[in-house]
């Protein structure tokens, strides 16, 4: 018997909601089988915690007449766009101090930028806010400089324009020189295979043709309640798939945001990568309504079924060539080690597979104790 | 704490000037002709007309044998200083790329917990994850008690 989101809801408010995270998933279906676990199991959590580029805050600072139109805003003194109304600006994860030495001493080290103005600001430091505006007869002020804190901001959205990548490259190094990279530091000839994503708990990979997921989908993010806004930048709907729908290669993406001030610093970290930048790790969980036999079939994908491309960062990946040196599952890069042309190559993740389980649990806390309930999503992501 | 490196090799030694080898041109030469940038970490001289500096150096390891060589050359003692890395188990997310990098299996992830296991006795403070760990959870710090 298939089941409705509302059907799930009053069961979640009435407390008797059953709810697993999608590792507890994989191995429910193994034991009692589709049918009983499509019956008996309500909503299925997923959970990822990854740096995530494509990520910033939306933010609005208030006024402090006499008024000011900023057109340049820095916070910490990292730059934030101020090409928006008067005293509104959006501050990207990647961002940089102008004065920052970048790579000139390479590889550098990219200490302080936009993703850690915002763990600040969820951690509750103050933040040191700078506008400029050329002054007009509405917004005759030309300078303000305050500390501020996120409580005191009227308005701090997250608002990410691509999160939650469904699969992502293995990162090796066929060149003969160590190579830094938004993978972090991959060694040359082959000694180090760097891996993202969360595998069987990633959210995109339990619902892998965006059955439920879409506009309106309530979600965990970084440690608070967020919404997808609908498909992120770079999302591909149609790439090859296996049988049971897992993409070859990187594929869908999300576009997410979420009120800054529920979330924590625990789940929203600034990162630094030696060599190529900074950038923010987030906490991101979706939670699956197991509507019918079909999203039981899907959340009971096990590490196993997830291929990963293998692909050269050294020469490969910089000059765009596609090339995929071969596809590994999620579950040989969990053992450690991957063979790649011949070799045993040391496999190391950058998800926290700690912090992702953490997630999903969490979230399945939140449902069980009945105060985050399931939407409808109004248009699912695209897929092909 | 220690200033972060830049350029790849990072030392803490300590050195002793004889009391005809003054320490501040010294130190800048090495700074200029071989590149290696510093920061004095304590500086003193001994009533006997001795210097002592301790220094963090950082610069391609070739520049810093080489600068090294120019010391000893010059009559300056080289004593490296003890150093203990530490990881701030409340900032660490577990990630795991601390472990590609760690030449002594000091940090490594537990296959079954999926956590990251810092084995302190077997780090030889090589400063390798103090340099790449994304969130910096990792620590170098000078063993102070050697310097007195
Ligand atoms: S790289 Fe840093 S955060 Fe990641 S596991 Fe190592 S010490 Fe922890
Ligand atoms: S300092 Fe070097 S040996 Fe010690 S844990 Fe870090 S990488 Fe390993």
């Amino acid at each position: 018997m298939p089941k409705t989101i509302q059907e799930i809801n009053a069961k979640i408010k009435a407390g008797k909601a059953v709810v697993l995270d999608a590792e507890e998933m994989v191995q429910a279906v193994k034991d009692m089988g589709l049918k009983a676990a499509a019956e008996q199991v309500d909503v299925v959590t997923t959970g990822t915690f990854s740096p995530m580029c494509s990520s910033g805050m939306l933010f609005n600072f208030g006024q402090e007449p006499p008024t000011i139109k900023a057109s340049s805003v820095s916070l910490n003194s990292i730059p934030a766009y101020g090409g928006l109304a008067a005293v509104d600006a959006y501050l990207g994860a990647t961002e940089l101090p102008k004065d920052d030495p970048l790579n000139k001493v390479y590889p550098g080290q990219f200490k302080y930028g936009g993703g850690h103005v915002i763990e600040d600001l969820v951690a509750g430091k103050a933040v040191r806010l700078k506008a400029k505006g050329y002054g007009t007869d509405c917004y005759p002020r030309r300078e303000l400089e305050k500390q501020v804190t996120l409580a005191e901001l009227p308005y701090a959205q997250l608002l990410n324009p691509r999160n939650g990548y469904q699969s992502y490259n293995v990162a090796v190094n066929l060149g003969s020189k160590l190579i830094y990279t938004y993978m972090g530091p991959i060694k040359a000839k082959l000694r180090n295979a760097n891996y993202a994503t969360s595998g069987c708990l990633s959210p995109l990979f339990n619902d892998p043709l965006f059955k439920t997921i879409g506009l309106g989908t309530k979600i965990f993010l970084g440690g608070g309640v967020g919404w997808v806004l609908g498909a992120g930048t770079q999302h591909n709907p149609a790439p090859k798939r296996t049988e049971r729908g897992i993409p070859l290669s990187a594929a869908g993406t999300l576009m997410v945001r979420g009120d800054m001030k529920g979330m924590t610093a625990r789940y929203l970290r600034g990162v630094s990568f030696v060599g190529y930048g900074c950038s923010l790790a987030v906490g991101l969980g979706i939670p699956i309504p197991i509507l019918n036999e079909e999203m039981a079939y899907y959340t009971s994908v096990s590490d196993a079924d997830i291929p990963m491309p293998v692909k050269d960062y050294s020469q490969d990946y910089p000059q765009g060539v596609p090339r995929v040196l071969k596809h590994v599952t999620y579950a040989e890069l969990k053992s450690g080690s991957i063979e790649v042309e011949g070799k045993q190559v040391p496999a190391v993740p950058l998800t926290s597979w700690v912090l992702s389980k953490e997630i999903a649990q969490t979230l399945k806390q939140w449902i069980q104790g009945g105060q985050f309930t399931l939407t409808e999503a109004q248009e699912l992501l695209p897929a092909g | 704490m220690m200033a972060d490196c830049l350029k790849g090799y990072r030392k803490i030694v300590i050195l002793t000037f004889p009391p005809e080898v003054s320490g501040n041109p010294v130190v800048c030469v090495i700074s200029k002709k071989y590149d290696i940038s510093f920061s004095i970490l304590q500086a003193q001289i001994t009533p006997r007309k001795e210097g002592h500096m301790t220094l963090e150096l950082c610069g391609p390891e070739e520049n810093y044998k080489q600068a090294m060589a120019y010391l000893q050359e010059q009559g300056v003692r080289i004593t490296p200083a003890a150093e203990t890395v530490s990881r701030d188990d409340d900032s660490c997310v577990h990630c795991g790329m601390c472990t590609a990098m760690c030449p002594n299996d000091s940090l490594t992830l537990d296959p079954v917990t999926r956590r990251v296991v810092f084995d302190s006795d077997r780090c030889t403070a090589c400063g390798m994850c103090t340099r790449v760990c994304p969130v910096k959870a990792m620590h170098a710090d000078v063993d102070m008690e050697q310097l007195q």
